[in-house]
């Protein structure tokens, strides 16, 4: 590897990581504002214009509140939960292409920080990893409402991971590729064939079932059991505060970033856009890729508010309930929709 | 038994047929019915800067008239104190003086006037004591403080400015 490339690697990998965190802060923003609209109200709207300087001021007054370890929490593993819920939360965007490869002279820059050939192997892995720092956290608080809530949470997503997971079984069948590169340029363009290209098109069924589990998977409502307030206080943050809590917070909307580029990338085409090879054309090797940029993240940025309008429209599940939903309904499901791509992948072979 | 209003509702309680344990026509019911209000006026008031529009007979902070010239009603005769159910009114007589006829109507005014604002219940009896027309609970609302003796409003706060500034 040149050093041309480990510079522009290094480069990306900062932007990635940046971008996520400020994604992450103004989802804070967002979702308070988006609540208000539903609910015919204004929102935050004091810190500078419109509110927009509110996540500063929040992130602010959790760094200067006070650090509260309790005396009977085992003192490492309270520190590792929050940092484990992070560390997992922003790794999971390395392998997410976030468009087509510029270039710049002689130069090939690849958008997208590493091209593993079991991507979405490695997503599944760092999913799965995600609920350590929310069960290391809530079993070293030494608290019984952390502790119930780290048992919800481990669970539930290990009950929602299995759907998940055979959904994507449909997908690979499909693509017959596990890298993410190679699923987003299979969806090169928006129709061709006489069928559209993008994977939504041809697992609809798949998606459903994949949108219901990254829910489930992100802690959001209505799967926020974990932090059910009115059953377990405040679940397994309870005896969390300041910047540690912040860490829980963040990790929650840096999850949620990370499943809706996973969503756009698997399903609705990634970069891809209807007359991008048209617009390719005539913009040139540089622009052209950048606008495709542009395409991902507005896709990024509806399924973050289409997360937000499903928090503020739908109650939280009773937890038999959603093990029924999960057991019961989106496993037999997601079996029937792998039989299904089955028999239609080889009538139409 | 029979019915008497006919309004009664029977309700069976079906078990889910399949397509409604999938929740999904509910969620996406709902979820039209929120992108409904999305779209709505927010029915905010942001108060410091709006204010929500009072009825005519609201009952808010005292004001001690003045007459057309200018002179101050009250003559502290103190039924206003002693009709006050709260007991938040006190008041100081004094005798006018050769000169002060601009400013006080009668022989006799308060030279000290006090409501305490914090034991004020805004019933407005005070209103209808007044024999000479000189208290109206026709201000604002008492604004918020830090100590309890800032609420002991004098007649500094509560006299109606002078008619010719």
């Amino acid at each position: 590897m040149e050093l041309f490339d480990i510079i522009v690697k290094l480069v990306l990998i900062i932007v990635i990581f940046l971008l996520s965190l400020v994604i992450a802060m103004y989802s804070t923003y967002a979702e308070r504002k988006i609540a208000a609209f539903f609910q015919d109200r204004i929102g935050p709207n004091r810190a500078g214009p419109w509110g927009i300087l509110q996540p500063l001021a929040d992130g602010g007054k959790m760094f200067l509140k006070e650090e509260i370890i309790p005396t009977n929490a085992t003192g490492f593993l309270f520190i590792v939960g929050p940092s484990l819920a992070i560390f997992t939360a922003c790794i999971g965007s390395a392998v997410i292409p976030w468009g087509q490869q510029l270039t710049i002279g002689s130069h090939v820059i690849d958008l997208q920080v590493t091209d593993i050939n079991v991507g979405i192997l490695y997503i599944f892995g760092v999913v799965s990893l995600g609920v350590y720092g929310i069960m290391i956290g809530g079993w070293a608080s030494n608290n019984k409402y952390s502790l119930l809530g780290a048992i919800r949470a481990a669970s539930q997503n290990i009950s929602y991971e299995i759907s998940m997971g055979l959904s994507i079984i449909a997908l690979i069948m499909l693509t017959g590729t596990l890298s993410l590169r190679h699923i987003a340029e299979q969806q090169h363009g928006f129709w061709s064939h006489g069928w559209f290209t993008w994977n939504f098109f041809r697992q609809p069924l798949g998606f459903l079932i994949f949108i219901v589990c990254a829910f489930a998977e992100t802690n959001r409502s209505p799967f926020d059991l974990p932090e059910c307030e009115t059953e377990l206080v405040g679940g397994y943050h309870t005896e969390y505060s300041s910047m540690k809590l912040g860490f829980y917070l963040f990790s929650e909307y840096i999850n949620m970033f990370v499943s809706s580029a996973v969503m756009a990338t698997l399903y609705w085409g990634g970069y891809n856009y209807p007359g991008m090879d048209w617009i390719a054309a005539h913009t040139g090797t540089v622009v052209g890729p950048l606008i495709g940029v542009a395409v991902l993240f507005a896709k990024i940025f509806l399924f973050i508010f289409f997360f937000m309008w499903v928090r503020w429209t739908i109650p939280r599940f009773r937890y038999d309930q959603l093990m029924d939903l999960g057991w019961k309904l989106l496993i037999p499901l997601a079996i029937a929709n792998i039989v299904l791509t089955g028999i239609a992948g080889t009538i139409f072979k | 038994m029979e019915s008497l209003s006919n309004k009664k509702k029977l309700i069976e309680s079906k078990p889910l047929n399949l397509l409604e344990r999938a929740y999904l026509p509910a969620i996406f019911q709902g979820l039209s019915i929120t992108m409904k209000h999305f779209f709505k006026k927010p029915v905010t008031i942001s108060y410091p800067e709006e204010k929500r529009e009072f009825s005519e007979n609201f009952r808010g902070m005292h004001s001690l008239k003045r007459d057309e010239h200018g002179r101050e009603r009250c003559t502290a005769c103190g039924l206003c104190a002693l009709s006050c159910p709260a007991e938040a009114i006190t008041m100081i007589a004094s005798e006018r003086q050769k000169g002060e006829e601009h400013l006080y109507r009668e022989e006799k005014y308060a030279a000290v006037y006090e409501i305490n604002m914090l034991r004020c219940i805004f019933c407005g009896l005070c209103e209808e004591a007044c024999p000479k027309e000189a208290i109206y609970l026709d201000g604002d609302i008492v604004p918020s403080d830090y100590l309890r003796k800032d609420f002991i409003y004098g007649k500094d706060k509560l006299v109606e400015a002078p008619l010719n500034q």
